[in-house]
């Protein structure tokens, strides 16, 4: 499988994916799952401007990737899938082919509380993290690849502090 | 905008100079980069104080962008130096700029870019800002075995 991370982070393509986790992992591509971002021209440019030119970004609509996916995880080359949400990673679950899930960012919003320096969530985001996991998706948190991967349980039960 | 995970407003460091010069620039980006660049600058000039750092820990993308925008209407400056092209603060930037036309980013920025900047004050701030990304570039030396 090329896509060898799928990756909740709110802030999208940023630093720790570019180069955080984009070198050690020799990643070649990112595919980023965000209706908003897959509309619009100018934000699509915006964060192509972030990444290296070795490093390819293709933008889907969620109804597109969860359709068309499936070229990706045949590439040869090593790739990253972002979301910016959960929900539109669980919509990727419910697609088929998604074994495990990163949680990288997920920041401060009302209604969130702190379970990670990196980490807020609301019940129902609690609520739909467990049913990933229930559904046997390997859910962690870890922003970068240097830290320790703090499963969902430990997450959820404030021990991972 | 929440507060939560932001630390508590930083202050313009402390000037040498007698008269408190008035701030010029934004500097953002990841970790204590901000605090640690200005802080530098700071040491070496007692100019520091032309440079408001912000950090951004625990902001989600939209709060990142609240934030800057904030302390850009707060200060009235139209230079944002930021620290990594892909990083959030750049993003954040990026759009807050977008349509306008009497500011400027500079990404990837380094000690020397702002040290040029801080002894350009007799121009303009974009004006200095550019010149100053220029010193920058121009100032990574590779010494040793691979250099001179």
């Amino acid at each position: 499988m090329a896509i060898v991370l799928y990756r909740i982070d709110d802030r999208l393509i940023h630093g720790q994916v570019v180069v955080g986790w984009g070198q050690p992992l020799d990643i070649r591509f990112i595919v980023l799952i965000d209706d908003e971002v897959a509309s619009s021209e100018w934000e699509q440019e915006l964060y192509r401007m972030g990444v290296p030119p070795e490093m390819e970004v293709h933008f889907l609509s969620i109804a597109d990737a969860e359709t068309q996916l499936a070229r990706y995880r045949a590439d040869a080359r090593r790739g990253i899938l972002l979301t910016g949400d959960i929900e539109s990673m669980r919509r990727l679950v419910d697609a088929g082919g998604v074994s495990s899930v990163n949680l990288g960012g997920i920041h401060h919003r009302a209604g969130r509380t702190q379970r990670l320096r990196y980490i807020f969530l609301s019940s129902d985001e609690e609520s739909a993290l467990r049913e990933l996991a229930a559904r046997g998706v390997a859910v962690s948190a870890q922003d970068v690849p240097g830290a320790r991967p703090v499963p969902l349980d430990d997450l959820l039960a404030g021990v991972a502090s | 905008m929440s507060n939560v995970g932001v630390p508590a407003p930083e202050r313009p460091l402390e000037s040498r100079d007698a008269e408190r010069p008035v701030a010029r620039a934004i500097v953002a980006g990841h970790g204590d980069f901000a605090s640690g660049l200005v802080s530098a600058v700071d040491v070496i000039t007692g100019r520091g104080a032309q440079l408001i750092p912000v950090a951004v820990p625990g902001l989600c993308a939209e709060d990142i962008e609240q934030l800057i925008r904030d302390r850009m209407q707060e200060s009235g400056v139209k230079v944002i130096f930021t620290d990594l092209q892909a990083g959030s603060c750049t993003m954040a930037a990026r759009r807050i700029l977008r349509g306008m036309s009497d500011a400027v980013l500079i990404a990837g920025a380094n000690l020397p870019t702002l040290l040029d900047f801080v002894f350009s004050e007799q121009l303009p701030p974009i004006d200095a800002a550019k010149h100053a990304a220029e010193r920058g570039r121009a100032a990574i030396t590779v010494l040793g075995p691979a250099g001179k």
